[in-house]
């Protein structure tokens, strides 16, 4: 099972220009919003038409300008779950799911899938309610019950947990991971939220204005983003620009110091970047004295902000963000960081 | 001599009727348009308004200048037996090209607030364009086509500039109650005119409210 997909499609604004493979498994596509993520989506489902390029799924064309096939989005087998679920609103929950089921002609066939669906999707005894009368996690769940006994090849999930209140999504989160490992397809997840990415995925295609700027399998990805489009997605909070001295040294003009890496420095660097966790007082390399700006305190953790003492006026200043109970009573005068944790930005 | 109910019932044969032909052009146009590039639907746009904001009469002007018994098309049709000009269906036609921007309008409004995820997911459930289009747009699109309709039979129903350029007045032929109206008021018979004035208010007062009514409806369903 894989998807194939090399499209271009001009928006005078913007050009999108993707080119991936997906297979089996969740893969998450990760971007800013406005990046091109849903339009990728829709592409792969029908309802819009690239420029030029080829989208194959198992082996089937979906579309290829060369040839000029175009098959519409009733033929493509996608599964579409849209950011507002797009319930019919005039129609029942039964109505609605077997919506999903208008190609299966025998009735009796029809009425058993219906019932299996709603058994494993829990939404029995909810059959005849319209969608506006359900809360959000039983809308997604109808929602997927009609895209699931469609019997797709393929799912697209388009920001699956935007429209739910933050305290259903954790546990949404959950159980929709369960299901779509029993699904066992593959499975295209657009989100613009880290942890969302993090949580349910296992491989991460980040995209920045119309562009794919990476693939990689998610742990990768989070430990070496490799560029600072994809080190700002991941949650990346201190990136300065820098500049290579050697194989394993990197001058930062904005803080005033020179750091110690450990992943080999390549020519074409254009930055570097500390996660606001990865700050140590008791890291022995990369040590320099700090002044302490500013201080945010959220519910479980803190953000101190500093300065370096060499620090550049104007430049941001660092994060460094840890546990409550891990703030020192006293700011510490210097601050250290390992090698391992410089990330090494290029493009 | 039992009085002569005609004008009523021609008015409302013709608002009917009319109402029914826009209707269904209306809704066409309507959805047709939406998919236009801009510039086509800006130029298609003000033409199929232009009858809204013209002088009716002036609409009645064009409609003798092409289905005129003189006139190159109004000849041909006459071939088959069809006239326009003095007969009472041809009051369907005024009405029609009168009433026709309201519907085309309203129901453009409707199509475009309509949420298109919804047509989407029904053509990747593998639904056909028919059954998304008669049982999903139409069904959510519901409360603004009713209005629609129910403005484009009001105005049919109140039409009297181009029926009267068009078809003319005729008691027992092509009188309506605008028609009726006018005349007798001309030939000072205040009474007549007051009682057909009076029924022409009762008809459209209850179109109003039930416009009001529909669309009260339709917020109440939109906050829903």
């Amino acid at each position: 099972m894989s998807l194939t997909v090399d499209i271009r499609k001009n928006f005078g604004s913007f050009l999108l220009d993707v080119s991936f493979t997906a297979e089996n498994g969740i893969t998450a596509l990760l971007g800013a919003s406005g990046c091109g993520k849903s339009m990728t989506l829709k592409c792969i489902a029908g309802i819009e038409k690239p420029d030029e390029g080829r989208i194959e799924l198992d082996g089937r064309v979906l579309f290829d300008s060369a040839s000029r096939i175009n098959l519409p989005p009733q033929l493509r087998r996608v599964g579409y779950l849209f950011q507002n679920y797009a319930l019919f609103p005039n129609m029942t929950v039964r109505q609605n799911i077997l919506c999903g089921l208008n190609r299966e002609k025998d009735r009796a066939v029809k009425e058993q899938r219906l019932q299996d669906m709603l058994r494993m999707m829990r939404l029995e005894g909810l059959e005849g309610r319209k969608p506006h009368q359900l809360s959000g996690g039983q809308q997604q769940r109808v929602a997927l019950a009609r895209i699931l006994v469609n019997d797709p090849q393929i799912l697209l999930l388009d920001e699956p947990f935007s429209a739910l209140d933050a305290h259903l999504r954790d546990s949404l989160k959950v159980e929709l991971r369960d299901l779509l490992e029993r699904f066992g397809r593959e499975v295209l997840l657009v989100t613009h939220d880290r942890n969302e990415a993090y949580n349910m995925s296992r491989e991460i295609a980040v995209m920045d204005a119309g562009r794919l700027l990476c693939c990689k399998p998610t742990k990768e990805l989070f430990a070496d983003p490799g560029s600072v489009q994809a080190a700002i997605l991941t949650g990346c909070k201190n990136i300065a620009a820098a500049v290579r001295v050697d194989e394993h040294r990197v001058d930062v003009p904005a803080w005033g110091v020179r750091l110690e890496t450990r992943q080999k420095v390549e020519e074409g660097l254009r930055a570097v970047g500390i996660r606001a966790h990865y700050f140590n007082p008791a890291a022995p390399q990369n040590r320099f004295p700090v002044r302490f700006t500013e201080e945010m305190e959220e519910p479980f953790e803190t953000i101190l902000q500093f300065r370096y003492a060499d620090q550049k006026e104007g430049s941001a200043p660092v994060w460094w963000r840890l546990p409550k109970d891990k703030r020192p009573a006293q700011f510490p005068a210097e601050l250290g960081i390992a090698p391992a944790n410089i990330l090494l930005l290029y493009e | 001599m039992s009085f002569d109910w005609y004008p009523l019932l021609n008015s409302l044969r013709i608002a009917a009727i009319s109402c029914v032909l826009v209707f269904f052009t209306g809704i066409f146009f309507a959805y047709y348009a939406a998919k236009l590039p801009r510039w086509l639907k800006g130029v298609l746009d003000v033409i199929l308004t232009l009858p809204m904001v013209l002088p009716p009469t002036v609409c009645g002007y064009f409609l003798l200048l092409i289905f005129g018994v003189k006139r190159p098309l109004g000849m041909l049709l006459l071939q088959f037996g069809v006239k326009f000009v003095m007969t009472w269906y041809g009051g369907i036609l005024a009405a029609a090209v009168v009433a026709f921007p309201l519907m085309y309008r309203t129901a453009r409004g409707a199509f475009e607030s309509f949420d298109k995820t919804l047509a989407y997911s029904g053509q990747t459930l593998g639904l056909s364009n028919g059954y998304i289009f008669w049982r999903i747009r139409m069904p959510a699109c519901r409360q603004g086509i009713l209005a629609g309709t129910v403005l484009a039979f009001a105005r049919a129903l109140g039409e009297y500039g181009a029926t009267s350029m068009l078809i003319g007045y005729t008691p027992g032929k092509t009188a309506t109650i605008s028609t009726t109206v006018y005349q007798l008021w001309r030939t000072n018979d205040e009474k007549g005119a007051m009682f057909w004035v009076l029924i022409n208010l009762a008809i459209s007062t209850v179109v109003l409210l039930s416009v009001n009514m529909l669309e009260a409806r339709q917020k109440k369903a939109v906050k829903a």
